[in-house]
């Protein structure tokens, strides 16, 4: 096809083809900084190394806990600020022009922000634990801490996401239900959880497979917050593939682990594709 | 139905809160990139202090971040072009001709929307190095263009399919050419979706650090990677850090007060009708 040709081609060429090169790269034992011609073939030895290093396992909890607390706080906090503030007022385009700031700025500059107001000495939330009497904490030197810290950046930058998507989705409900609702002497809660969340649970279902998705995809705010430390207490999986391929120089086990990883996110989008296709009722 | 002031207020408090909380820490970057190096070890609670662009001076002229500068805004915009071209065309043919292999393209180009960079960067990499496009910048704009048209064509697909095809058809009847049709009918209806799927792209490719760590040099360095070799374990100059971070800032906040609504349909499309 003449219109799909090129898109198609560059595509193929610098979107799919690597992804099919990894799951060859897995196969081979290659060092950084040495030309491709000396790698060699060792089958599932990758594998066999990667599923094998505590490191990994750990990696891979962090990342199931990290995605299962930021998505579900995001998602909770989203849907509840969304109904409480439903509501058409006037000036909400401007407040929602400031909403989507944290999703829009780099991800870099996020991690700065975050890194700095977090920072023991300096940090802006010190200052405030201090100020309000409470003691301060070395937040990004203690394991725990340190999570919370990642936890709370992405709650702050995708939280305003979900309340954005279900505002949009409840303005889409018909009036007149909710009315008829009203009239049947449905109270708030039963309104709200009989008749507009059961309307919206599309969007919902689809939210949550987005920020599923990103949630395992994320990367920059934790390298740049914490750099997968202290340790490895925030060393989500797609920070373990770089540490390994490039400060590890086991490219072979690092192309391993983001088989895992794409497989991961693969069944996500592909849950999301049955919810959400974009060529859903078209002739084949 | 009037709502009762109390509510209206309680409202408006809410918002307010809420805005403070998604500003602050954007204000926090700003504030201590005009910070001077005293004043940053004061208390960060301390609020007035004594404005200076010298972390500004200092990044741009002692750091050479002019260059990288250029580097950002070269990607950025001509991966924007790239993309809008390429999109526009395989969006507009998936939603109007039915071909052999359309459903297998149209799938795994939905699939291949998710694919964490992180997997790519390896291979990436390996086939770069190839293809001697490593610390080039036209390497990186390939690759921002790959990553960016899944997006960008479902998105334009969902325009192109609002466009009635007899209009095309009229326009055709009327003594348009094909290329007259596209560009006289369709990409004016199309315009908002031009304008966020643009954005989008600009913002993937002004904002993109991993891949861009791994593949540039000193030469060829964008500005995300520049402000990442600032971290170090010896410590911070937070004022130098929060200059860059703000340059790197400023171009998304400006897509955002100018286009917010073209924005909020992009971020919404394909969930969420109308």
């Amino acid at each position: 096809m003449l219109y799909l040709g090129p898109a198609v081609l560059v595509m193929a060429a610098a979107c799919l083809y690597p992804v099919v090169v990894a799951f060859q790269l897995a196969g081979y034992d290659w060092a950084l900084g040495t030309p491709w011609d000396s790698a060699r073939w060792v089958g599932a030895q990758n594998f066999v190394s990667a599923f094998t290093n505590p490191r990994m396992w750990s990696s891979l909890l962090t990342t199931l806990l990290f995605a299962a607390v930021c998505v579900s706080a995001e998602m909770v906090l989203g849907i509840a600020l969304a109904l409480a503030l439903e509501h058409p007022v006037r000036g909400m385009a401007f407040f929602r022009t400031l909403f989507i700031l944290p999703m829009m700025i780099a991800p870099i500059a996020v991690g700065l922000a975050w890194r700095y107001m977090f920072d023991a000495q300096f940090g802006l939330i010190n200052a405030v634990l201090k100020a309000v009497g409470l003691s301060p904490q070395t937040w990004l030197a203690d394991p725990t801490l340190a999570f919370i810290a990642i936890v709370v950046a992405d709650i702050w930058q995708w939280t305003p996401f979900v309340f954005i998507m279900m505002i949009a989705a409840l303005a889409g409900i018909d009036g007149s239900v909710i009315e008829a609702a009203r009239i049947d002497g449905a109270r708030w809660w039963q309104q709200t959880m009989r008749v507009k969340l059961p309307m919206v649970m599309h969007v919902i279902a689809i939210t949550l497979m987005m920020r599923l998705i990103d949630a395992f995809r994320v990367l920059e705010v934790v390298y740049v917050l914490t750099f997968g430390g202290p340790g490895d207490s925030t060393e989500i999986l797609s920070l373990h593939i770089y540490k390994t391929a490039f400060i590890g120089q086991q490219l072979g086990v690092a192309a391993a682990v983001s088989v895992l990883l794409l497989v991961v996110v693969a069944a996500l989008s592909w849950g999301a594709l049955r919810l959400s296709n974009p060529m859903k009722g078209e002739p084949p | 139905m009037k709502r009762h002031p109390g509510l209206v207020a309680a409202h408006y408090s809410m918002l307010c809160v809420l805005a403070f909380l998604c500003v602050a820490p954007i204000v926090v970057i700003f504030a201590t990139s005009l910070r001077q190096q005293v004043d940053i070890f004061d208390s960060p609670l301390n609020f007035i202090f004594m404005p200076t662009l010298e972390n500004y001076r200092a990044v741009l002229q002692d750091d050479k971040l002019d260059r990288y500068l250029g580097n950002s805004l070269f990607v950025g915009l001509v991966s924007t072009v790239i993309t809008l071209v390429l999109g526009c065309m395989a969006a507009y043919g998936l939603a109007r001709f039915r071909f052999k292999g359309r459903t297998t393209i149209a799938y795994t180009t939905l699939l291949l929307r998710t694919v964490p960079l992180a997997v790519m960067a390896v291979p990436v990499f390996l086939i770069w190095s190839e293809w001697k496009l490593v610390n080039s910048l036209w390497g990186l704009v390939l690759l921002y263009v790959a990553v960016n048209l899944p997006f960008t064509i479902w998105l334009l697909y969902g325009f192109v399919l609002q466009v009635p095809v007899e209009l095309e058809e009229a326009a055709a009847i009327d003594g348009c050419g094909p290329l007259r049709v596209f560009t006289k009918v369709l990409l004016p209806l199309m315009a908002p979706g031009l304008a966020a799927a643009s954005i989008f792209t600009f913002r993937i490719a002004w904002n993109e650090f991993i891949l861009a760590l791994v593949l540039t040099d000193r030469q060829t360095r964008t500005l995300p990677v520049a402000a990442s070799l600032f971290i170090t374990d010896i410590g911070v100059d937070w004022g130098k850090v929060m200059a860059m971070g703000s340059l790197i800032a400023i171009p998304p906040l400006i897509f955002t007060f100018v286009a917010a609504r073209q924005i909020i349909t992009g971020l919404t499309a394909g969930a969420v009708k109308g």
